[in-house]
Order: C-alpha cells, then sequence, then structure tokens
C-alpha cells in the first residue's frame, strides 16, 4: 500500500522555499550592482516620459516621435543614420550603445508634476529604465529631475524653459538642452528695440506657475535695460480658458506693447482673444501696439492660425535653419530628412531637442565606458559638441546647461504651406546669451553631486 | 467709466456661455433629475461639429505643383476642395468661409441624436440610482467622449473663424460718446451674446407657451400625478434631454471662433456651470440665466489688474466666493424651489 505525503499545505511551504531559493542569487546581484539598474544583459532600457494627455500632449506625441526615431539610429534599424553622420563626436556606430541594444519604454506624464513623478518612479523600479528623458514643461522637468537625482539615474531634460530648471533647482543628475527664460530675454530685447522702438510701455499677462515668473522676470529685466517700461504684470491662471477681461484692460493702461508669456492651448487662446478685440491694428501713444510672445513653436503656431503672422518670439530651434542661415546649423536637415520620411511632417523643436538628449546621452555613455550616471556626468561635464543642428554647443558643467544660439522668429505673413508658418528674423550668438552660473536669476540653487543610487 | 462698460460687455459674453450650458444642465436635472457631468462634453461635441463641417468642405483631391517643392525637396502637392471644383472657386471658398454659421444646421441634428442615444443608451439606466453614482457615470462618460475626441482631432486647439464680414469690432465709445478706438468690442462676441439671448428665449417660449411645454412643467411640478393621467412623460423627457443637448452643441459651435475648440474644452467650462447651477437655484431655469450673466460679469471685473492689485488672486476664486456668499445667504440658490435636492 503507498501513501503519498502531499499535503496542500506541504506544496504550498515547498514552493514558497524554493521560491525563495531561486529568488535569492538576483536579490544578491542586485545588491551587488554597481548603480541603479547596470544593464547586465544584451539590452538596455531608456524611459520617455512624455505628455500623451492634457494640454501639451501634441508636443509629447511628436517628441516620443523623435525618440523612436532616435532609438532606431542607435540601433541602426532605421532609414538612415539622422544626425549620427553630421555629430562631431564619432563614439556612437549605430550598433546601439556599448554593444547593447537600446530599448524604450514610454510613460505619461500628463502634464503634472505628481503623475509625471509616478510614471518616472514606475520606468525606474519596475522596467529598469537606466534613463529617463522627456517632459513639456518646466513643472514636470522640476520634480522628475529630483526624483531621478534620488533614484541615481540620468534625466535628460525634454522641452522646459523655465531658469530653475538649471537654476534655484539644479541637479547634478539633471541635464537640459533646451534653453532657457533668460537667454529668450537677452536674445529678444536687442530685437524688439530694433523693431519698435527703445521707448515702449509693456503689459504682461503671466502663466501663473514657475516659467511663468522667471520668463517675464527674463524678460522684463532685458527690456527694461533697452529702455522699455513695465506698465502692469498680471497673473493668468493656467488653463484660463477665455482671457478677454484680462485683455480688455490692457489697452486703456497706457501700454503700447502686450507681452503674452503663455505657452500651449493659453497662449493659443490669450493671442486669439487680443487678436479678436483688436490689439493687433490699435493705435496706442501715437504708435501701433504690438504683442510679443517670449516663447514660440510650429505647434502652437498652427493651433493660433493666422493670429500669429507678424508677432516676434523665440525658438531653440527650427527645420528651416540649415536651409536658410547656412551651414553652421548642420544636422538639422539631416534630422529633418529622417523625421519628415518616417513620420510627414517636419519636426517640432520639441522633438528636436529630445532626439539630441537621447543621442547626447548615448555618446556620453559610449566615451565614458559606462553607465553609470557619474561616468556619464563626467563625460557631458563641459562637453563641446556640433552637428546637432544649433551649431557649435557646450554643455556647462556648473550648471549642466547647453549653452548655444538663439533663434529669434516671426510669425510668417504669406506661409509658402501648411508647415510654413514662422519665418527666422535673427540668430542671436551663444555670447549674446550667456550669463555667469551665479547670475540672479539662477540663484539659491545647488548642483550636488552626481548619484549613482543602489 | 470706458472700462466698466468693457468689463459687462465681458461679463454678458462669458455669462451667455455660463448661461447657456447651465440651462441645458437645469433641464436635464430638472427633468430627469439627473446631474448630468457630460454635459461639458455635448458643448465640446457641438465645438467639433463646427470643425468636422469644415473639414468636411475643405475635402480636396490631391495634384502635384512641379514648380514648388514641400519641405523635404519633393514636388509639392496641392490641395484643392471639392466644392470649390464643383460649385465655382468663389461659392466653395464662401461656403467653407461660413462653415461655423452653416454648422449651426449641421449639428442640430447631430446633437439631438447624441443627445437621445445618450439618454437611452446609458443614463436612463441610472434613474433610480443615487445622485453619486449619477455623477461617476456622467463624468467616466465625459472623459471617454473626450479621449475619443482627442484620437481623431489631435490635442492642439483647431482654428476655426468666423466668416471675414464678423472679424474686427465695433466701436462702442463713438456711439455714446467717447473718442474712437477707446471701447472696441468685438463683432462675433456681440453675435454670441445675441446669439445666446435667442436660444435662452426660444427655450423659455417653447416651454412657456406649448402644450408640450406645458406637460413638461407639469411633469417637473409632479412627475406621478402627469404618469397617471396617462401621459408618456418619459418620452417628453427624453426629447427634453435631447433639446437640452442641442442647446449645449449650438453653444459649443457658436464659441469656436472665440476660443480655437480643444478636447477638453468642456471640462472648462462644466465645474463653473455647476457652479452657475447651484447659485442660480438647482432645478430653476431662469435662476441659472441669472445666475450665469451675475457670475460671467463679476469674474471680469475681479480681473481687472486694480482689483488683482488690492486682493491678489482674487481672480481665480470670485466665483467661488460669491457661490459661498449666496449660498450662506440663501441656501436654496437665487431661485431655488423648496423640496430640489432635499430630503
Amino acid at each position: 500500500m503507498s501513501k503519498t505525503d502531499f499535503t496542500r499545505r506541504g506544496v504550498l511551504k515547498t514552493g514558497a522555499v524554493a521560491g525563495g531559493a531561486m529568488a535569492l542569487p538576483t536579490i544578491f546581484t542586485s545588491k551587488a550592482r554597481a548603480f541603479t539598474n547596470e544593464p547586465t544583459g544584451a539590452n538596455v532600457t531608456f524611459g520617455f516620459n512624455v505628455p500623451q494627455s492634457g494640454p501639451y500632449a501634441e508636443e509629447g506625441a511628436d517628441q516620443l516621435k523623435a525618440y523612436q526615431l532616435a532609438v532606431e539610429h542607435l540601433n541602426g534599424t532605421g532609414a538612415d543614420n539622422g544626425m549620427l553622420d553630421t555629430f562631431s563626436s564619432k563614439a556612437l556606430t549605430g550598433q546601439g550603445v556599448l554593444g547593447k541594444k537600446v530599448e524604450y519604454v514610454s510613460g505619461d506624464t500628463q502634464t503634472k508634476s505628481d503623475a509625471a513623478r509616478a510614471s518616472a518612479r514606475s520606468m525606474i523600479e519596475k522596467d529598469g529604465a537606466v534613463m529617463v528623458t522627456g517632459g513639456s514643461s518646466s513643472g514636470v522637468a522640476v520634480a522628475v529631475q529630483a526624483l531621478c537625482q534620488e533614484a541615481g539615474v540620468i534625466f535628460m531634460s525634454g522641452l522646459t524653459h523655465a531658469n530653475d530648471t538649471t537654476g534655484k533647482d539644479k541637479r547634478a543628475n539633471g541635464f537640459r538642452h533646451f534653453f532657457n527664460s533668460y537667454m529668450s530675454g537677452a536674445a529678444l530685447a536687442p530685437v524688439l528695440a530694433k523693431a519698435y522702438g527703445t521707448d515702449r510701455n509693456a503689459y504682461y499677462l503671466t502663466a501663473d506657475y514657475n516659467w511663468g515668473y522667471t520668463t517675464e522676470q527674463a524678460v522684463r529685466e532685458a527690456t527694461e535695460a533697452a529702455g522699455w517700461n513695465t506698465v502692469a504684470t498680471v497673473l493668468t491662471p493656467l488653463g484660463a480658458g477665455d482671457f478677454s477681461s484680462y485683455i480688455t484692460p490692457v489697452l486703456g493702461s497706457g501700454a503700447d506693447v502686450l507681452v503674452l508669456v503663455h505657452y500651449g492651448g493659453d497662449m493659443v487662446n490669450s493671442l486669439t482673444n487680443a487678436v479678436q478685440f483688436g490689439l493687433r491694428n490699435a493705435q496706442a501713444n501715437g504708435r501701433n501696439f504690438e504683442i510679443v510672445v517670449p516663447l514660440f513653436s510650429e505647434l502652437m503656431a498652427q493651433g493660433a492660425g493666422e493670429n500669429i503672422k507678424g508677432i516676434i518670439g523665440s525658438q531653440n530651434w527650427d527645420w528651416k535653419l540649415e536651409n536658410q542661415i547656412g551651414a553652421k546649423y548642420v544636422g538639422t536637415n539631416a534630422f529633418v530628412q529622417s523625421f519628415g520620411n518616417k513620420y510627414g511632417t517636419p519636426p517640432s523643436q520639441s522633438a528636436q531637442t529630445g532626439y539630441v538628449q537621447a543621442l547626447l546621452y548615448a555618446d556620453a555613455v559610449e566615451r565614458a565606458g559606462s553607465f553609470n550616471p557619474c561616468a556619464v556626468v563626467e563625460a557631458l561635464k563641459d562637453f563641446d559638441f556640433d552637428g546637432l543642428g544649433n551649431g557649435p554647443t557646450t554643455y556647462r558643467g556648473a550648471d549642466h546647461q547647453c549653452f548655444k544660439d538663439v533663434v529669434v522668429v516671426r510669425g510668417k505673413e504669406n506661409p509658402d504651406d501648411e508647415f510654413d508658418l514662422v519665418e527666422i528674423v535673427e540668430l542671436t550668438p551663444v555670447e549674446q546669451v550667456t550669463y555667469a552660473p551665479d547670475h540672479p536669476q539662477f540663484a539659491g540653487g545647488n548642483l550636488g553631486t552626481c548619484n549613482p543610487g543602489v | 467709466m470706458d472700462a466698466i462698460f468693457l468689463q459687462i460687455l465681458n461679463g454678458l459674453d462669458k455669462g451667455s456661455a455660463y448661461a447657456l450650458i447651465a440651462l441645458g444642465l437645469t433641464l436635464i436635472f430638472g427633468t430627469l433629475g439627473v446631474v448630468n457631468f457630460a454635459h461639458g462634453a455635448l458643448f465640446m461635441l457641438g465645438a467639433f461639429c463646427a470643425v468636422t463641417l469644415n473639414r468636411i468642405l475643405t475635402i480636396s483631391s490631391t495634384s502635384i505643383d512641379p514648380t514648388r517643392t514641400d519641405f523635404l525637396g519633393n514636388p509639392m502637392q496641392v490641395q484643392t476642395p471639392y466644392v470649390e471644383k464643383w460649385f465655382g472657386t468663389e461659392f466653395g471658398a464662401s461656403l467653407i468661409e461660413w462653415s461655423v454659421p452653416l454648422a449651426i444646421l449641421f449639428s442640430i441634428p447631430i446633437m439631438a441624436f447624441v443627445g437621445l442615444a445618450m439618454e437611452r443608451g446609458l443614463i436612463k439606466h441610472f434613474y433610480k440610482r443615487p445622485h453619486a453614482d449619477q455623477i461617476l457615470v456622467t463624468f467616466g462618460l465625459a472623459i471617454v467622449i473626450q479621449e475619443i475626441v482627442k484620437y481623431f482631432y489631435g490635442a492642439n486647439p483647431i482654428p476655426t473663424p468666423a466668416p471675414d464680414v464678423f472679424k474686427g469690432s465695433f466701436d462702442f465709445g463713438v456711439l455714446i460718446g467717447y473718442e474712437a478706438n477707446t471701447i472696441l468690442y468685438p463683432y462675433w462676441r456681440l453675435i454670441y451674446f445675441s446669439f445666446a439671448a435667442a436660444v435662452i428665449c426660444a427655450v423659455f417660449a417653447f416651454l412657456q407657451f406649448t402644450t408640450f411645454g406645458m406637460v413638461v412643467r407639469a411633469g417637473m411640478a409632479d412627475r406621478e400625478t402627469v404618469g397617471l393621467l396617462g401621459i408618456d412623460i418619459d418620452r417628453r423627457f427624453t426629447i427634453m434631454f435631447a433639446i437640452a443637448a442641442v442647446v449645449a452643441g449650438l453653444a459649443g459651435v457658436m464659441y469656436t471662433p472665440i476660443l480655437s475648440p480643444n478636447y477638453h474644452m468642456g471640462m472648462d467650462f462644466l465645474v463653473l456651470s455647476f457652479v452657475v447651477v447651484v447659485v442660480g437655484g438647482m432645478g430653476s431655469l431662469p435662476g441659472a440665466v441669472a445666475a450665469g450673466f451675475l457670475l460671467g460679469i463679476l469674474e471680469s471685473f475681479a480681473s481687472k489688474a486694480e482689483v488683482i492689485a488690492i486682493l491678489p488672486g482674487i481672480n481665480q476664486v470670485i466665483i467661488y466666493v460669491i457661490a459661498i456668499f449666496i449660498l450662506l445667504m440663501r441656501p436654496r440658490g437665487l431661485m431655488g424651489r423648496k423640496g430640489v435636492m432635499e430630503t
């Protein structure tokens, strides 16, 4: 007679012990890792954290397309090599990064700091992302940058323009390719003074969050230095919808210039309202009334339609740079061809900054010979490069901010086609927009030291 | 003085949008007893009816223009709308230009259908459930509708301008003895206000002077008795839901030249419209309209730089402060009736 000793409890106990024993080696190996999410297999995972819903979803969608293109180029699986051919550093070969095939996970920031942090945390803890990149809001960038610093991964920010990202909220593990509020102010002030005179009276409508504050301050200080007077600064709630009640007091205020420190849908709405209320055709103080939008984007120009015509603003990059300004901005055409052939539209500046950040990270890893965040930080520090569409550029070690020329643009009066919405007015040379790391607009922050995690 | 006049105009204009949405909300609440959080989505769908008609009218045939190149250096593809081919360039172009006013006709059957489908397909199953359930399901529905619209139209605002004749501004200053160019108000906003007034009057007239309206009002007052008289009140209430959807849709269509429509524009209006309904008094149609205009005007004044200088941030909270104040003074709202939402 045979008797089996199997009981339900017995099986469960044995299973638990066996499971624990099998998990043991990974627990030990994870302890043995030198830094957070050290890639051990044949692949390495990048985390693309972009707004896929919310007011900046369109910028996020374009950015994600660019990241996917970057992954193809890094792995050598694309139809061409994009900017790899024009990039001054030749460390990347299209064979992956350090011989590992690049994979990616994407998350939705929803343009909300808490959602963006949750999505970045999930990419780091669950998906094993070795770096996080992307975003289209400074509030989100600052929040995710702080998280990446704590977690011990590199954060290559996306579209973030507030001074704070590389100012009072800078972190050693965070890097910004996009330009900032100070640079917009410094680039715009001379152009505005030349176009509209040095004795203008400006009225500011400012988005009520960190980007709005620093951009208003930067443009105000730069234009006041050029002789302008500030009549009033009014904070407007994010997503106000109809701005008419903020626009109507402008004409009677003694101002002859309206500066709209708004971005995305808010900018489209406030500009549309301003044009509807006749500000574009109005006269004030005996002169034509003018409107200025410090931070432009092609996607916003599409939303604003013909209201954008003749309005001056600044951009980080424009897809027409190489054709219209010259070979100094090499890389632009390679990227536009690559992106245009794959997706059928020219890339936005949001796409370009994302693509470039992905390449810069991969290149730094390749040059450092390691995915260790501290090695990457060393490789990016004071790194001079060219051929990525913005002309000669430096990643300054003191604050991890890129320094390059700034594009001043104007809404085009007679567009050739649906993509030809802005014309390039001037390229402000990098020297004119460079500032000391301890400039008052950037004061109060501490870069700290790199954190490899674990 | 001129600034005050402008802010009153602004308030009337904003108030008309609030009033139209709140009117629809109150109609639905008063008849079916449902708190419809998807009402903002109906406003947004109306706006997208205008966008859709514009897209339909601009469906184009493609030809190649070898003399021009696109951004990739390939020969440029030129789009010619079929309406311009069929009806001549001039008439075709003016059809496209007038797409927003034309969308009024286009949107009525669509919104009525959406309203019927929403009521029969989903909301009727929640009549006997608590208000909290109704709020959850309609809020969820609003999110679903938003995401569907985003999938097809993207997240960016889509410019949908008014016909050229209505561009520019009316000079009120000259009319009341001020200098020229001191009190300008855009033509289209004046049209919006007049349109809203006409729609509101039409709804009231319909309820007041037609037999159908009389039955509906009787049903709102005492549903059970009307039902016992052998009248199919549910069918009439379903039609009222469709009418409320059409009112919200029309408000959205006409709003497109003021704000380029995007998929979440409904949510921006919804919360404020609910405050309007509560301040006006749950279930009171005149209350909703009056509160819409009142809050619109107060919000306009609170946005003046001088007011913000004295009370920073007041522009963002004024509506809620007034709501608290009115509810403390008159707990049923301005014109609320006894017994509504009370047990």
